[in-house]
């Protein structure tokens, strides 16, 4: 096996040290929350759409856990922004390596997908197609 | 190596009987510091069992053929020998083989908990137990009515030996404590623990999947009731843990697992099998594993457990000693000395134990993070996780050295 990484590429680190979008909507459309047992990473985000419904117009995450949780849910916010909820709920993990830039360990992997799967399960807890109060990604 | 003596171990020889320990990771030689995990196996066992596979193969117990003797015969030595090593005079009568330590744990609570277990009846534990030990005791407590009561742990990660005073009471049935904690490293008073227990007329079950490995054990000077440990944390198989009872407690036991095997007297030495440890080993057992268990055993054994207790402490010491210097290394347990054993939990204050388990990775240096299946000892201690550097008779200070590195540069990446 080759080694790990360059997981902590500079991209990562400095999403990691700065995050974008960090905090809570005063008037999130949806919010729900998450979390990752493996290395306890919580994650909270919250997402606001325009006035179609469908459009993502802001996004904020809060929480804490490793880099790669907290880098993913930053770059993700970024990411969704303009976009549709039926393209943040088309998203997989293939779409979040991409997004990170580099490969993630298979050990890792939870932690990179958290974000999103949190906001789909959100989007998908809005829309009444799910019910759930935590998602979590030991399943 | 500053503190050379007559006594230490040849680790340069000690080393070239692992060649695992040879293999590289993008030009860096593995730095192998997971030993908590599992240990790594030298090739005494692995030919050992290799032998076994290529010469003496059989099932056990049913075959009249010459192979299923020997089998047999080899089979039930290793009970014998590995009862020895704990110091359970009754040898095989008094060793059960299992799957690991938690097999042997679940086997306890169900043959013994789920019989004698009952509403009001109390099991006490400690806050740094095992998830193999807690989680079991909790589910069997529910199923029966019964409490878990946890005996806490000091801010400086030993037990506090007033609370353990007052959890052992009349209403205590049994008390399932770690030898040595897994996260901490804390080296419990068993047989301090074991007298309590017995005070109040309580079993006590010992957790030695971290003990045995590493230090003498004798199960009767501790005066445990049952003893589990697991092979493949000292230098044997996976596959294969143990389980020691005294033999009057296992012969009123019921059995745990039904099958074959497991009360029939099929024997080439009839007048030597009795109903123990048979009844507790249905179905075909691990042979091989076992094969190998017991050279393990006879490897420990020629090294000598003191001096891998030694061996170990001093690095662990060395180790606490230098990440404490660094001044940002939050470090678990309690100071180096006689009740802390080879391994050092900690956290880097600026860096997620998982982001530096993996950065260690890019450098060939394997620690472990994680809640190492302590999760409510966690909470306890404020953290989701910790990381986790644990030694055996193979390392050394240089890897010691190496593990500072990486996290100078874990460190300086994240800055
Ligand atoms: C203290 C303790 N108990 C129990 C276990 C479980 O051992 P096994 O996985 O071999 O059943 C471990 C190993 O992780 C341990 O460290």
């Amino acid at each position: 096996m080759a080694l790990g990484s360059d997981m902590y590429r500079q991209q990562i680190l400095d999403h990691y040290k700065n995050p974008r979008n960090y905090g809570e909507l005063e008037d999130p459309t949806f919010s729900h929350v998450g979390e990752n047992p493996l290395c306890g990473d919580e994650i909270r985000m919250d997402v606001r759409l325009g006035e179609d419904e469908e459009t993502i117009e802001r996004v904020a995450f809060s929480g804490d856990g490793c880099a790669i949780s907290q880098a993913s849910a930053s770059l993700l916010s970024v990411e969704l922004e303009g976009k549709t909820v039926d393209e943040l709920l088309a998203m997989d993990r293939d779409d979040i390596v991409d997004m990170l830039g580099v490969d993630i360990s298979p050990m890792r992997i939870k932690c990179a997908v958290l974000a999103e799967k949190v906001a789909q399960d959100g989007a998908e807890i809005y829309r009444g197609e799910l019910e759930a109060e935590k998602t979590t990604t030991e399943d | 190596m500053s503190q050379q003596n007559a006594d230490a171990l040849d680790v340069e020889r000690i080393r070239g009987e692992f060649p695992i320990l040879e293999r590289e990771f993008e030009g860096q030689r593995l730095v192998y510091l997971d030993n908590a995990a599992t240990t790594q196996t030298p090739e005494v066992v692995v030919e050992a069992m290799s032998d076994y596979y290529r010469e003496t193969n059989a099932n056990v117990h049913r075959g009249i053929h010459q192979l299923s003797q020997e089998a047999s015969i080899c089979y039930e030595e290793a009970h014998d020998r590995v009862a020895e090593f704990v110091g359970a005079s009754g040898g095989r009568e008094e060793l059960i083989f299992t799957k690991n330590t938690t097999e042997s744990e679940n086997l306890l609570a169900y043959a013994w908990g789920l019989r004698e277990l009952g509403p009001g009846d109390e099991v006490v534990l400690t806050e740094m137990e095992h998830h193999a030990s807690l989680v079991t005791w909790q589910q069997i407590a529910e199923r029966t009515g019964a409490t878990c009561r946890y005996i806490r742990i000091t801010d400086d990660g030993r037990l506090d030996e007033e609370h353990a005073r007052e959890c052992i009471t009349d209403e205590t049935a049994i008390v399932s404590v770690v030898h040595v904690s897994n996260t901490l490293g804390t080296v419990n008073p068993v047989a301090d623990l074991a007298a309590l227990a017995h005070d109040h007329d309580a079993l006590i079950f010992v957790d030695g999947a971290q003990a045995v490995p590493n230090r003498p054990v004798d199960v009767e000077a501790i005066d445990a009731d049952f003893y589990a440990f697991s092979g493949h944390k000292m230098a044997g198989p996976t596959g294969i843990g143990c389980l020691y009872g005294k033999k009057h407690l296992l012969e009123d036991l019921d059995p745990f697992l039904y099958g074959g095997g497991m009360i029939r007297k099929v024997t080439f030495e009839e007048s030597t099998w009795g109903d123990l440890p048979w009844k507790f080993e249905p179905g075909t057992p691990p042979i091989a594993e076992a094969v190998g268990l017991h050279a393990a055993v006879d490897y420990l054994e020629g090294i000598g457990m003191d001096r891998i207790r030694e061996h170990e402490e001093s690095l662990a010491a060395y180790a606490y000693e230098r990440l404490d210097a660094e001044g940002d290394v939050d470090l678990y347990g309690p100071e180096p000395g006689p009740d802390r054993s080879g391994l050092v939990g900690f956290n880097l204050e600026s860096v997620h134990a998982h982001d530096l388990a993996s950065i260690m990775n890019d450098h060939a240096v394997a620690i472990r993070a994680g809640d190492h299946c302590t999760q409510p000892l966690h909470d306890r201690l404020g953290v989701a996780a910790s990381a986790r550097a644990s030694f055996y008779i193979y390392n050394t200070r240089e890897e010691v050295d190496a593990l500072v590195e990486a996290i100078d540069s874990a460190r300086q990446l994240f800055a």
